[in-house]
């Protein structure tokens, strides 16, 4: 019985992870917040990933509720901030930014959440001139 | 005379094992989701302190409230859930009749339109330039319903869009429309979502 040649196994797994290299991204943060986004029907999808910025709002996740209890929090980056330090955080991300006018700030923000919070925050953001928002969502029903 | 020695060829039975473990550390620590969201485009800050308080005909206002437990009250009087879909779809509907100039029913006038030429066509165009879509929002107010009014509102705008796009462009849908086009359908139907500051009234009851 002849054995089967694996020579060409490398190149097929090559082939793949080349795949996943192109269809995935790097995940951004290690999310601290516990999210379900809405769904929505109306969604466009997020061009150029470079011009956004990510504000997550919602409850801290099971692990972390211990410690920091159950009301709704703001994640920047690595950690949880106050609607005051969005501001800095806005400047900050603009900064690495090649055309500053496009930034994009998503917020992705949990179902249950106040809406007094994400007011805060979009005040701030309209202090800061980043004007163009995007409310992160899942598509309904597909 | 030395016989010529064969180079060894290079072992490569471990390359598919170094891939794979590539392979598994990218799908790790990448993430296939896709971001899709809903955008919108907030307003300049006031750029002094003064409050510019515009006055706007009250037929041009079509007013969305929404409470604290996510019940929405539009104006006329009308209550709707934003959990029920069915709801949303009327809210939608009606969004759509005020945008192109119907008056809401109890009523006699709507929105005022205005007889425009709109760079890109040739004919005036009943341009909805003055109607103002009005939402209000309490501190309290779950995410989940102010997303849905927001999306049902986003929704009659592109169906309002789209209906028009497929009248003046030979049945070409908004999204199928070049640039320029797309600018004069716009130019007719504005979006004009005006937020207010939520009241808190948890606060005023106090």
């Amino acid at each position: 019985m002849p054995e089967l040649s694996t020579s060409s196994l490398p190149d097929l797994i090559f082939t793949i992870l080349f795949f996943f290299m192109m269809v995935t991204t790097m995940r951004e943060v290690t999310l601290k917040v516990k999210l379900s986004t809405p769904q929505g029907t109306q969604l466009e999808k997020l061009e150029h990933k470079s011009d956004v910025s990510y504000i997550y709002v919602g409850p801290p996740t099971d692990a972390l509720r211990g410690q920091f209890g159950t009301g709704t929090r703001i994640q920047l980056n690595d950690r949880y901030a106050d609607p005051r330090e969005v501001m800095d955080f806005v400047a900050q991300e603009r900064q690495g930014m090649q055309d500053q006018t496009r930034q994009v700030i998503s917020i992705k923000a949990d179902v249950n959440t106040q809406m007094g919070i994400i007011t805060d925050i979009k005040e701030v953001l309209r202090k800061s001139y980043a004007l163009k928002l995007n409310y992160s969502a899942t598509s309904k029903g597909k | 005379m030395a016989s010529k020695k064969k180079m060894p060829g290079l072992n490569t039975s471990s390359t598919a094992d170094i891939s794979f473990m590539l392979l598994i550390f990218f799908l790790v620590t990448t993430s296939m989701d896709s971001d899709k969201g809903l955008t919108r485009r907030l307003p300049p800050p006031p750029e002094n302190q003064e409050n510019t308080a515009v006055q706007i005909n009250e037929r041009n206002i079509f007013k969305v409230s929404i409470n604290s437990v996510g019940k929405i009250m539009i104006s006329g009087g009308q209550k709707l859930d934003s959990s029920n879909p069915a709801d949303m779809e009327l809210l939608c509907d009606m969004c759509k009749k005020f945008i192109m100039g119907m008056p809401h029913p109890g009523e006699d006038q709507g929105p005022e339109m205005t007889l425009q030429r709109v760079p890109g066509l040739s004919d005036l165009q009943q341009c909805a330039e003055k109607h103002v879509i009005s939402l209000q929002s309490d501190r309290g107010t779950p995410y989940a319903a102010y997303f849905a009014v927001q999306d049902a509102l986003v929704k009659a705008y592109n169906d309002v869009r789209d209906e028009k796009s497929k009248k003046l462009f030979a049945g070409k849908p908004f999204s199928a429309l070049s640039e320029d086009q797309q600018g004069a359908i716009r130019t007719i139907y504005p979006q004009k979502i005006s937020e207010a500051e939520p009241i808190d009234y948890s606060k005023l009851s106090q």
